[in-house]
Parts: structure tokens; sequence; C-alpha cells
């Protein structure tokens, strides 16, 4: 088990490689469609002018993503009415949606880590051995364990996304996750599809 | 007849927040046959982790609480149409306790309609008469990223060498289960139908899923090739989450249906380790779970 705390060296993501467990803690970002589409168009692209507190929430946010992470999560929050926000389940949710975005938003806030789960493609990988960064697994379905490692909301910004979609910056404390992308090029996904490809056709032959 | 409405909404609390006892021992049983230090038993030492917490706390086991399911049989004399109205208000205020996460969403519209309750389908309620005095409940949670890993098959497939008989069925199993890789929150479970139209064939693969998981198939033939499966399945190596291992499926269930003679479906529902399902049994004043 290795234990990593935010903000993450070059030096410990390198040490890390595809099967490690970890135990992330610090603050992090949540972010999926929405957010990603967001920050490409509006701060690496530019193909769209910053508006409202798109500016005053990119100082912010920057800081935090440097040598940071974004999970990609929808969490179910309680306390919407009252602002003092909690989160009672947050799992991960499917990242494969944000590979045509991910390695852009990586490079440019210097992002350390990406979490979510399912795994992700070529690109995010090239990205990974780039910055150097790694994709974290976190356990599907593990809603009520990873809320639990939350331990603080620290803010939320863009909730015009809706709760799912806003980016919710949180203090976590032994967020449980696997390394199935590493900053040397290797892919767990890749490697266990690969593996079982051959099993299959064994077995289908037998 | 007597208003059941508070009843179904602890029925869908303990289907949402407590695992039933048959999945959990499977999943300790797979966790010891993991590697110690491997990614696959760290990620069951998280599942285990994470349905001990929401027992606990009575919070959902998974954020996806899926598509209810509700299996109703009933005695001569009661009230669908009463029933289906209680079912509704009880998945509507387990909804607001947080016990399920709103799920259904207007295809047309994109609209979620903030309370689980969708057309006549959703939730999807069957109603079945049967002999006897009791009223017996299961209801089933079927979340998402599962049920988008399902398949079905129409025999024979000659890219896969698969005729019309049980071997072509291991084969198109098989094939379902290596495509799902670990997508479906492996170790997951196999509900096979085999049979039937398009539609009745994936509710039967949905309906085998209540049998426990430690049964055996009374059928000798039906029996022996769930166990092949299992075993099979586990051969592949895509282990817990997708992160390699011997666990991949906890088991297989298999039910044979009438077909046509021209068409033979294979139809495979994927059920992830977070198999939440639970019955109550109403007989006279007294409600019974399990
Ligand atoms: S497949 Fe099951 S465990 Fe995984 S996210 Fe969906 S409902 Fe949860």
């Amino acid at each position: 088990m290795h234990k990593l705390t935010i903000p993450l060296s070059d030096e410990v993501v390198r040490e890390l490689k595809v099967g490690d467990a970890v135990a992330l803690s610090g603050t992090i970002v949540t972010g999926r469609d929405a957010a990603h589409k967001w920050m490409i168009e509006t701060f690496i692209k530019k193909t769209r002018e910053p508006r409202g507190d798109d500016l005053q929430v990119y100082q912010t946010l920057k800081p935090l993503l440097q040598g940071g992470a974004i999970y990609h999560c929808g969490p179910v929050v309680a306390g919407l009415d009252t602002g003092e926000y909690r989160f009672v389940a947050a799992g991960p949710t499917t990242s494969i949606r944000e590979e045509p975005y991910q390695g852009d938003v990586m490079r440019h806030f210097k992002l350390k880590a990406v979490i979510g789960k399912g795994g992700m493609g070529a690109k995010t990988l090239a990205a990974c051995q780039e910055v150097p960064a790694v994709y974290l697994h976190a356990i599907g379905g593990a809603a009520t364990l990873i809320a639990r490692s939350v331990q603080r909301v620290v803010g939320v910004y863009k909730m015009d996304f809706g709760v799912p979609e806003a980016m919710w910056v949180i203090e976590v404390q032994d967020f449980p996750a696997v390394v199935t992308m590493d900053s040397h090029g290797g892919s767990l996904h890749a490697e266990v599809e690969a593996a079982s490809r051959a099993a299959l056709e064994a077995l289908l032959a037998s | 007849m007597r208003d059941l409405t508070d009843a179904f909404l602890e029925l869908v609390r303990r289907a949402a927040t407590d695992l039933p006892p048959d999945v959990e021992q499977a999943l300790r049983e797979a966790r010891e046959q993991e590697e110690p230090g491997s990614a696959a038993r760290s990620a069951l030492d998280t599942i285990l982790e994470n349905v001990r917490l929401a027992r606990e706390n009575s919070t959902p086991i998974c954020q996806d609480t899926g598509t209810p399911l509700f299996y109703v049989h009933h005695p001569e004399g009661w009230s669908t149409r009463a029933l289906r109205e209680q079912i509704r208000a009880a998945v509507a205020e387990a909804t607001r306790r947080t016990y399920l996460r709103p799920n259904a969403v207007d295809s047309i519209t994109g609209k979620n309609t903030g309370d689980n309750l969708g057309d006549e389908a959703f939730p999807t309620i069957h109603f079945e008469e049967v002999e006897g005095d009791e009223l017996i409940v299961d209801l089933m949670l079927k979340g998402g990223g599962c049920e988008n890993v399902g398949a079905q098959a129409s025999l024979p497939d000659t890219r896969l060498g698969a005729g019309r008989d049980l071997e072509g069925v291991r084969k198109v199993v098989l094939e379902a289960v290596f495509k799902a890789q670990g997508k479906g929150c492996a170790p997951g479970v196999l509900g096979v139908a085999v049979g039937g139209d398009r539609g009745s064939s994936f509710l039967g693969s949905k309906e085998v899923l209540l049998r426990p998981l430690q049964d055996s198939n009374p059928n000798p033939a039906l029996d022996e090739l769930e166990q092949r499966l299992t075993q099979q399945a586990n051969q592949l190596g895509i282990g817990p989450m997708g992160f390699g291992g011997k666990t991949t499926v906890l088991g297989t269930k298999i039910k044979g249906m009438h077909r046509l003679p021209a068409s033979y479906f294979v139809s495979i529902s994927y059920m992830c380790w977070a198999y939440r399902r639970r019955r109550m049994v109403v007989r006279g004043d007294e409600i019974a779970y399990s």
C-alpha cells in the first residue's frame, strides 16, 4: 500500500507502477463532462471567452490542480439547502468519456493524477508519460466507503453545471484506489484484455 | 386490504443498503482466493469494507441504485392496482430519504423525474397470482454499469462456432464475459436464459438471478453447465474490477425456456458485485424480510 499525499512530486509519481494499491490524502477536485469541456474551451483552446466568474474560478482551482488530482465523480451530496455540504455517496463514474480532453487538461494544469473507473485510452496514457502522471482506478460501487474518506467539502464551483457535474473541492483521507495506468506507458487495462483474449480463444477451441 | 407502503419502503431500504448474506459470503470467499498484496484482493477488501459501512449507516452500497425490479406473488383477492400505487409511493419516499438516487430519466426530453417514478416500467413491477395466503415480494436493484454489458446472442453463430446446443451457449456466454471485462463492476453473477423470444428471454435472464447464489440447478445438464461456466469465466483472468485475478464471476444461473423452432436466443444479464436483492413475506399481520 502506497500512502500518497497531494501535491504529488514527479519522483513519487514515477515510483508508482501498474497494480500498486494506493491510499490518497489531500485536496482533490471533482470534474466530469461539463467541467472538462469548460476547461478546454475557455482556458486551453480558448475558443470561448471567459465570462461570469470563469477567471476567478480558474485562478482558485489552478494551484489546487497543479500537482493535484481530478476525480471523475458525480456525488450524492447532503446539505444542499443549508450549504453545509456533506458527501453521502461518491463512487467513481466511467472515465473514458473524458478521453478527448484529459491529456490536454493534464498538461495544462500539471495534473499528477486522474481518478475514475474503467480506465482510459492512448491519448491519456501518452500524457501520463509526459507530465508525468498516473491514472488511479477507484473501486466501482464503493460509494459509501469513498464518501467516508471525504473529510470535508472545502468548496464548490460551477454549480450551474448541476450537482453531479459541478467542481467540488474536497479533502480526502486515505482514498483507496489502484494504479492502472502509470507514467512508464503501462496500462493494466490493455494487459488484462490481451491476456483474457488469449484465454478466451483457448476456451472456445476446447 | 391493508396499506403496505411502509413495508415496501423498508424493503427498498434493506435492498439498497444491506447486501444479502449469500453474496457477501461469496465475496469473502473470493477475497481468500486472491493473492495477498494483489490489486484484486485490495479491491475485494474495499468492497467488503464498503458493504459493512453501508449496512451500519443505512446508506446506499453503490450510488447507482439502479432500476428497481419488483416481483410480486400475491394470493387471490389482492388488488394489484393498489399494490402498484403503494410500491410507487414507497419508491418516491425512499428517494427522498436518499436510499435511492433519482434514476428515472425521460429518454426523449432528457429530464430526470427526481423521484424515481417514470412510466409504467419504471419501477418495473411484475405481478403473479399464486396459491396460499402469503404475499411474497422480491426486489432487485439492477445498476446501469452492469446492465450495459448484458448481451443477447442468436444461435447459430458461425464466427464463434456456436451451434444450437449447450456447447453453443457456453461459447456465447464466455464471449459476453470477455467483452464485459471489468466494466460491469466484476466480480459479477451471470443470469442466462436459453430460448424465449427476445423480450421474454431477457426477462428470464433477470428472474433467474433471484435464485440463492449457492444453490444448484435441479436440471443436471444445466447444473453442470453453470459450474463449468463459472469455472471457465474465472479462467479468463479478468478479476475484480478488471484488475486481473482469479475471480471474474461469483456464480452462473441458467434457465431453459420454450422457443420458436426458428429462433434460439441466449440472453445474458450481468449482475455486478453489488447484487442487491431482498424478499418480503406478508402473512396476516406479520411481515418478515430476508
Ligand atoms: S455496475 Fe453495480 S457496482 Fe458498478 S457502479 Fe453500477 S450499480 Fe454500482
